[in-house]
């Protein structure tokens, strides 16, 4: 009896105290942060959230890493390939070789891995420098913006390690496309 | 390289800065005498056991002690299942999400009760908004304060003498109370001003630059999060745990993560010194996990980096190392750093796919999880450690033909049967289990990667749930009868049953005449313990574990090399 009471007082205390108390103070002081980073245009309409990812299949857009769920933020994953997997090496194969196609001066051994590999998230947001740097050919013959400025563009999303030290520089896809579009309009292409 | 080895340094030695000072935080919020916490929290406490309908905090022996214990745990379990089972029937579900299947919930309840959070579920399409706040998070803080009751109690009782172990209930509602709410609502404030949600909202629609639409879940994300790492539960709000860039969004996230998971139970030996009076013996405990720890991570960072064998030989670059089923935020020293953490400290958050980590970069937290001692789970890994130390203290005796001793008690047969039991179950809740799995339909159709890895990823999971870790090689198809049922009693015989042999080790110890210490007597607060303790520990996983692991991620580093 002591036991299922003290089981309910943590339901009340733990379940729902904590959580609600905690939702209330986090609206309050980081309400940004809380709703999930949201971004909008300057029409003020939603275009997505900073953390999450976003399918870009034309090549206007940079793009991002392989989502095996096509960045379908209202669930999370990834196939779980194995190094062994012959599927994975297919499909790394196969997306190498749609890269190389758009880019055929460059050879297989000059794609950075993470643009032709999977994220753990199926939602990752960012890319490395090197792949956004690897993509600024193509993204330049389909928009007619210049090479210098896509490298300026680039350059000016490129997130370094915190501190110097911590963690991969990465580039936040949507906010490089956000920008490419935004420059685009005002130049009016 | 040179740049990794700061990253691990600087967070090293934050975790031993932290450590210190939470491992006297510790000593006092559970201490026999009146501390001045008490003067803060009591007033609190009191609310929690009249509510309860709790009268007295007396001291039981520890048959009560595991009693009380395992009457908590059952009301939790029944209470847990009706809530998944009927969650579509109750409030906060904006998402309509549907009642849990029968098998599933068995599995889940138990994950969660036993600290281990395997999830055969996935939280964005498995949970309403409510069962992730009164079940999962609960849970987290119930499950972690019953395993840090069991580890103090221990320690008390090495520490005193006498009959009386302590009363559960007083342990556990402190751990709750002192411990675990405090500095989860440190961390979620931390985590959520960094980027991780915070809302009632089940997830919002936008419309994405392409023009596509984009539904986007959200939840009570970062307040689930703290708890999580704190109480080495390791269960992920969303499927990919803290890969998905809501539960993880930034490197400042990941280590602040790392940190929340480690500290704890890197700080219970330096409690545990604290307690027997001589703080070397806590130090050399701790010395001991930390140098396999340094050796495991060294090993899961270079084979990550080098990268996958398979496409390297395709003349892929391997620059980066292996990126497949890691997040480009993290890349390698920061995913390396947390899947060794996450698996020594028997947490199971993962924030890279486990399953896509190259053949010997697997082999890491498949073996920290079979050594289930390097850290562990709150309160639970360290006494395991104890068990290997009681187990080491005695095979030095052997050697030298004395009667072994430990803090002044003889070791004799009682206590090292109950070791041994203890010691044996471990494995055979993971070679018996994977062996069923192997020789049936049943387990070998959820083996989704081809090969060798797929022995891999039955052994995994078996580990996983004996070791109450909860992290899995995740391609695995185990939302099934058969792996819901079979993965649920691992988990509970590998939770329940060292917990309860542990506590009669104690208790018998405790009822022991000290023995004089002489020159003759063999010391466990020098580095020629730690060596032994690491040799036993090493001995005792690699004869139990090796073939099995040939079998597996050796054998699939082999074929691709």
């Amino acid at each position: 009896m002591k036991a299922i009471r003290l089981a309910i007082v943590m339901v009340v205390l733990f379940g729902l105290g904590y959580p609600l108390a905690m939702t209330g103070v986090s609206q309050v002081l980081f309400p940004k942060q809380a709703n999930g980073s949201i971004v909008y245009n300057d029409k003020g309409k939603a275009v997505g959230s900073e953390l999450i990812g976003q399918s870009f299949t034309n090549s206007k857009y940079f793009h991002g890493r392989i989502s095996s769920i096509h960045y379908d933020a209202a669930s999370s994953g990834t196939p779980n390939y194995a190094p062994s997997n012959q599927e994975m090496i297919k499909r790394t194969e196969q997306a190498a070789k749609e890269w190389l196609a758009k880019n055929p001066e460059k050879s297989i051994g000059d794609i950075p891995l993470d643009l032709i590999t999977n994220s753990g998230s199926g939602l990752d947001p960012d890319i490395s420098p090197a792949a956004a740097r690897f993509q600024i050919p193509a993204v330049s013959k389909a928009t007619g913006v210049s090479v210098q400025k896509l490298e300026q563009l680039v350059k000016k999303h490129t997130e370094g390690r915190v501190l110097g030290i911590f963690g991969d520089p990465h580039v936040n896809v949507l906010a490089l496309n956000m920008d490419l579009q935004k420059w685009m309009l005002s130049k009016g292409k | 390289m040179g740049n990794a080895v700061l990253q691990f340094l600087i967070v090293i030695l934050l975790l031993i800065i932290i450590a210190i000072p939470l491992s006297k935080y510790l000593y006092l919020a559970f201490a026999k005498e009146k501390t001045k916490l008490d003067r803060f929290f009591f007033p609190f406490e009191k609310i929690i056991y009249r509510i309860a309908g709790i009268k007295n905090v007396e001291e039981t022996n520890w048959k009560k002690y595991v009693l009380s214990l395992i009457a908590s745990n059952i009301a939790l379990i029944g209470i847990s299942y009706l809530i998944l089972r009927f969650q579509q029937f109750l409030p906060l579900n904006p998402a309509k999400i549907g009642n849990m299947e029968q098998t599933l919930t068995f599995n889940t309840v138990i994950s969660f009760m036993t600290n281990t959070n395997l999830q055969d579920y996935s939280g964005e399409t498995g949970l309403s908004i409510l069962s992730q706040m009164i079940f999962v998070t609960m849970m987290m803080f119930t499950s972690a304060a019953t395993g840090l009751a069991v580890g103090i109690t221990i320690m008390r009782a090495l520490s005193t003498k006498g009959k009386l172990i302590g009363n559960f209930y007083q342990d556990y509602v402190r751990a709750n109370v002192r411990v675990l709410l405090p500095l989860s609502v440190i961390v979620t404030l931390l985590l959520v001003g960094l980027g991780v949600p915070q809302t009632l909202d089940a997830g919002t629609t936008v419309t994405t630059l392409a023009g596509k639409v984009q539904n986007i879940a959200l939840g009570p994300v970062a307040s689930l999060e703290a708890i999580k790492h704190i109480g080495t539960n390791g269960g992920g709000f969303f499927g990919v745990n803290s890969a998905h860039p809501f539960e993880n969004p930034n490197v400042l996230t990941n280590i602040i993560e790392i940190l929340s998971m480690w500290s704890i139970t890197a700080a219970l030996p330096l409690t545990y010194g604290r307690m027997v009076k001589s703080k070397k013996q806590g130090w050399i405990i701790f010395g001991t996990m930390f140098a396999v720890l340094i050796v495991m991570l060294g090993i899961v960072y270079q084979s990550e980096q080098t990268g996958n064998a398979a496409l390297n030989k395709l003349g892929f670059s391997h620059e980066q190392g292996s990126m497949e089923g890691k997040e480009a935020r993290f890349g390698i020293a920061q995913s390396s750093l947390f899947t060794a953490v996450t698996t020594a400290a028997t947490t199971g958050t993962v924030n890279s796919m486990h399953d896509t980590l190259t053949p010997i970069g697997g082999l890491v937290p498949l073996t920290l999880m079979m050594f289930n001692n390097i850290f562990g789970g709150d309160g639970v890994g360290f006494v395991n450690m104890l068990m290997y130390a009681i187990l080491a203290v005695f095979l030095a005796g052997l050697m030298v033909g004395r009667t072994p001793e430990f803090l002044g008690r003889k070791i004799e047969p009682k206590e090292m049967k109950l070791i041994v039991i203890a010691l044996l179950i471990h494995p055979l809740l993971i070679l018996g289990p994977s062996a069923i799995a192997f020789l049936t339909h049943l387990g070998t159709d959820a083996i989704s990667n081809p090969g060798f890895h797929g022995i891999t990823q039955v052994i995994y999971q078996y580990a996983s749930s004996a070791a109450n870790n909860g992290s899995g090689f995740e391609g695995l198809g185990d939302n099934t009868p058969f792996w819901n049922i079979s993965a649920g009693i691992v988990m509970l015989l590998g939770r329940y049953l060292s917990i309860i042999a542990m506590l009669a080790v104690a208790s018998s110890l405790m009822k022991k005449q000290p023995v004089p210490e002489t020159i003759g007597t063999f010391r466990t607060d020098n580095v020629t313990f730690g060596v032994i303790l690491i040799g036993t520990v090493l001995i005792v996983g690699a004869l139990t574990f090796f073939p099995v692991l040939v079998l597996g991620p050796i054998a699939e580093f082999l074929t691709i090399r």
